[in-house]
């Protein structure tokens, strides 16, 4: 490793990215010190400059790409930047997802922020920390490995220096290589890694001191609210500006088919966007809701993507003893974040400067550019923390929106979405239907197990087209971009045949994108119900049958399953429970993913309590076993998976995104409701702490499980198969009437 | 244009507005530049925006600002408590870390104050029927539960 320290003008810089309204930042015309200074701080990956610097004052300020979604991992990369450079916690700065700042770590998706971007940061730390060492060692003549740091302070032979004089301000200049991991520190000396360290943004969000996206203001912004169309692909005919005459400041913007209003105060500009009146072609070319899943079926398949072969499937099958076969649905689903998406733009000297609570503010900002046909290197994006955010949800558009403002008023604008602009125009979770097929032999041996899963392709890239790119009729990459939806289509049982099929369709009604679990939770419920109707078939214990299948090398996989049985007090017996009378019948089921099939391990017990005359089934309680390697905070941990179950519960039971032949007809909380105080469960957790691993993601993994469990819950209290999403009392009366 | 006189967390502050219809909670962001109250739905569906007129939760959203008395009190999440003095509340949603994003979070902590004013000790039930009609999508729910019980046994 090479420790020379070199001077930058980084401190140019400072401030940017901070949450204020006045920050100076990139590069005003004839700036050339400015432009020099952006260019100076290192973004590439394999920098150790491009994750932290530590100034004269022996603040750290950490950069990362990877966002806080309301997740916690502001305060989670933090604990592990501080704890791999000895320092304590509030001498870490942090600053995110700022284009110009902030490294590519790509995209805040996949439940990947600890598990590659924190760890991309803890190497940056370790060799940086390395660095200051041997720096120190040099200073202070005394071997590094009698040296010893504590809060910043390096001691060693009686002498002390801070890493303020070290290194105060100047670049690290440090190559990493991820092939070659920098050794980090051993877990057993771990002070705040492994901790429940309080959230750092908690007393603010509870006293009204955060300042959200949508808080955000700049000096002399205008507000601006979109007026989409009210069929999805409708043409705009006519716009009658003198609707809104009455209202001051307020004024229409046109392109294309792209329409809103902007006015000098938000209410003027609600009120104009309400009060416009417009002509609108006609469209019809959604699905009839009622056959979605015929049309999902009908939909012409661009490619099959086999996830995996043992075997002979078909031929097993077709010798099997007793054969079975179940097809599942799954609705489609909208992200529901509570509060809007919102954002902010200003075009400057032919710059554009986008605030927003993008989860991807390098890949924004590629889109933007694109948008506006102008070079990358003119744009930059900045993040800020919006409403929880489970994917790509509608903030990327809202950036677009205030971006084609700003550009058509010459003024910084912010756009608010409405709640029906969020429920209506966001994309979407899309259609899944899923067929499954398997063979048992005469012992109750699975032979065989074939599935097909039928779920839009991603074609181009990840680039979910921009609303007001695709309505002003501006560039853009028409991408299909679902999101990897085809992992955990395989699955973690050893059968003698196996095949799993994706067939990736063409198009699918909305456009699509991600949200939280992206088809792992679609695949995973199909895969674990019908798991459990195998089960059931045998007249196994559904716990028992799956270890019997289960890799015996797989050991993590096996002690989920066996705590999982000790946290439930699990009552060994084949499903369903029967000799229940009464209207209320009681069951529980269980539910296992190993995610991705490489990573975080979780295992989860619903009890649910059906009421055969309402159909309506409550979910008092939940049980989940949780193994994501090294645990960074506890208590984080914790939130994720209540916020896992408790959100997935609300999918399962209760939500579907409802339209006519022209556009979403769910644009409320009335239309699209989740789940309320009253009916949310208790949850008994079993976390599986593994210090000396790598981290793994928390942030999806909990919620693939929860359908199933559910599905399996109710089969066990009632006999009854539920194999359409959600299960409203009309499904499960149905369903009921159909087994009577 | 008018001027509306309103007190707001103990603060005689007047707002000029086009219209006096305009909903409460856009003078309390936009005028006053407070962070607390925040726009969800602005269809008293979800409980974001919620604040308190004379110890009473209403939802600023559909609360216009014509119908506030300039001598009614208008308390919001800033003027419940600070970061350094918070309320009995806040302290409690502090202290069990029941935030994700915490967008649901003002509305969850003006509902429960305005609750537990009136029902000191309230039954876990109680509590969520309290709660029912304001909406988190994190699903934060259980945290949030046990924070106001433990602001209702401080
Ligand atoms: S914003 Fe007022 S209730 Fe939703
Ligand atoms: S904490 Fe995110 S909506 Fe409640």
């Amino acid at each position: 490793m090479n420790t020379h320290f070199k001077t930058t003008r980084r401190d140019v810089l400072k401030g940017g990215g901070a949450l204020v309204v006045s920050f100076s930042f990139g590069a005003q015309a004839g700036d050339a010190l400015a432009q020099t200074a952006a260019a100076a701080k290192p973004l590439a990956l394999t920098e150790v400059d491009s994750y932290l610097a530590i100034d004269a004052k022996g603040m750290c300020t950490v950069y990362s790409g990877k966002v806080d979604l309301g997740t916690g991992t502001d305060t989670a990369l933090r604990q592990m930047a501080a704890e791999e450079l000895d320092l304590p916690l509030n001498r870490i700065k942090l600053v995110t997802g700022d284009t110009l700042l902030t490294p590519d770590q790509g995209t805040t998706w996949g439940s990947l922020t600890i598990q590659s971007g924190g760890v991309q940061i803890r190497q940056a730390s370790a060799a940086a920390k390395a660095a200051l060492l041997e720096e120190a060692a040099k200073r202070l003549n005394v071997k590094k490995e009698e040296l010893s740091v504590a809060g910043g302070v390096v001691s060693g032979g009686g002498k002390r220096i801070a890493y303020a004089q070290l290194i105060g301000g100047k670049s690290f200049s440090i190559k990493l290589d991820p092939k070659q991991p920098v050794p980090t520190k051993d877990p057993k000396t771990f002070k705040l890694v492994g901790t429940s360290v309080p959230r750092v943004d908690i007393p603010g969000k509870a006293t009204g001191t955060f300042t959200y996206m949508q808080d955000f203001r700049v000096p002399g912004m205008l507000h601006g609210r979109v007026v989409r169309p009210p069929a999805m692909q409708a043409k705009l005919e006519s716009v009658d500006e003198a609707s809104i005459k009455g209202i001051r400041s307020a004024k229409v913007i046109r392109q294309g088919n792209f329409l809103a209003v902007v006015a000098a105060n938000e209410w003027a500009a609600i009120k104009g966007a309400r009060q416009l009146k417009a002509t609108w072609s006609k469209w019809e070319g959604l699905p009839e809701q009622s056959k979605l899943y015929e049309h999902v079926r009908a939909t012409k398949v661009a490619k099959d993507e086999v996830t995996s072969t043992v075997g002979n499937a078909a031929e097993a099958l077709g010798q099997g003893a007793k054969k079975l076969a179940a097809t599942y649905d799954f609705a489609i689903h909208t992200h529901g974040s509570i509060g809007p998406s919102c954002a902010v733009a200003e075009f400057k000297d032919g710059k554009l400067t986008s605030w927003s609570a993008s989860q991807a503010t390098h890949t924004l900002r590629k889109q933007l550019a694109q948008m506006f046909a102008m070079p990358v290197d003119d744009v930059r994006c900045l993040y800020l923390e919006g409403a929880g955010c489970y994917g790509r949800n509608g903030h990327e558009d809202a950036a677009a929106d205030a971006a084609l403002l700003a550009k058509a008023t010459g003024k910084p604008v912010r756009v608010q979405w409405s709640r029906a602009d969020e429920h209506g125009w966001d994309p979407k979770g899309p259609p899944t239907l899923i067929d499954l097929r398997a063979a048992m032999d005469g012992s109750g041996t699975v032979t065989a197990w074939e599935s097909e899963f039928f779920i839009p392709q991603s074609a181009g890239g990840f680039l979910v087209p921009l609303v007001a790119a695709t309505l002003a009729e501006m560039p853009y990459e028409k991408h299909i971009a679902p999101g990897n939806i085809i992992r955990n289509s395989d699955i973690p049982y050893k059968f003698a045949n196996v095949k799993t099929v994706c067939h990736r369709l063409e198009s699918t009604p909305f456009t699509p994108s991600w949200i939280r679990t992206p088809g792992r939770m679609q695949n995973t419920y199909a895969n674990e119900c019908f798991m459990d109707e195998l089960a059931a078939a045998a007249s196994a214990d559904p716990i028992e049958f799956r270890l019997k299948y289960l890799d015996p090398a797989d050991t993590r996989g096996i002690e989920i399953l066996n705590r999982l049985v000790a946290l439930a007090k699990w009552d060994k017996r084949p499903s369903p429970k029967g000799g229940q009378s009464g209207d209320v019948v009681k069951g529980r089921g269980v539910s296992y993913v190993k995610y991705e099939l490489v990573r975080t391990y979780v295992g989860v017990v619903a009890e649910v309590e059906v009421n055969r005359a309402t159909g309506i089934i409550k979910v008092p309680k939940f049980y989940i076993t949780h193994d994501c390697g090294q645990i960074i905070n506890p208590d984080g941990l914790k939130n994720q998976l209540e916020g896992n179950i408790i959100q997935t519960v609300s999918r399962t039971l209760l939500e579907e995104l409802k339209f006519n032949r022209s556009a979403v007809t769910s644009l409320d909380w009335a239309s699209y409701p989740i789940l309320t105080f009253p009916d949310v469960p208790d949850i008994a957790m079993d976390l599986i702490d593994r210090p000396t691993m790598p981290p793994w993601g928390a942030g999806e993994p909990a919620a693939a499980v929860v359908p199933s469990a559910i599905s399996n819950a109710v089969f066990d209290a009632t006999g009854v198969r539920l194999r359409s999403i959600p299960y409203t009392p009309e499904k499960v009366k149905a369903a009921l009437r159909g087994a009577a | 244009m008018a001027t509306r006189p309103l007190t707001v967390n103990g603060k005689r502050v007047s707002i000029t507005v086009d219209d006096p219809d305009m909903p409460l909670l856009y003078a309390l962001r936009d005028d006053l530049a407070l962070k607390g109250p925040r726009f969800g739905c602005g269809l008293a569906q979800c409980g974001a925006c919620t604040v308190h007129v004379d110890g009473r939760a209403v939802r600023s959203c559909v609360t216009p600002l014509s119908s506030i008395k300039p001598g009614q009190r208008v308390v919001t999440l800033e003027g419940l408590g600070t970061p350094q003095n918070p309320h009995p509340v806040q302290r409690a949603f502090i202290e069990e870390q029941a935030v994700q994003c915490g967008y649901c979070i003002n509305g969850m902590i003006m509902e429960a104050a305005a609750f537990l004013a009136r029902n000191r000790r309230p039954t876990e039930t109680q509590i969520k029927q309290a709660l029912a009609n304001n909406l988190c999508r994190c699903g934060t729910h259980a945290r949030i539960v046990r924070a106001v019980k433990r602001a209702a046994t401080a």
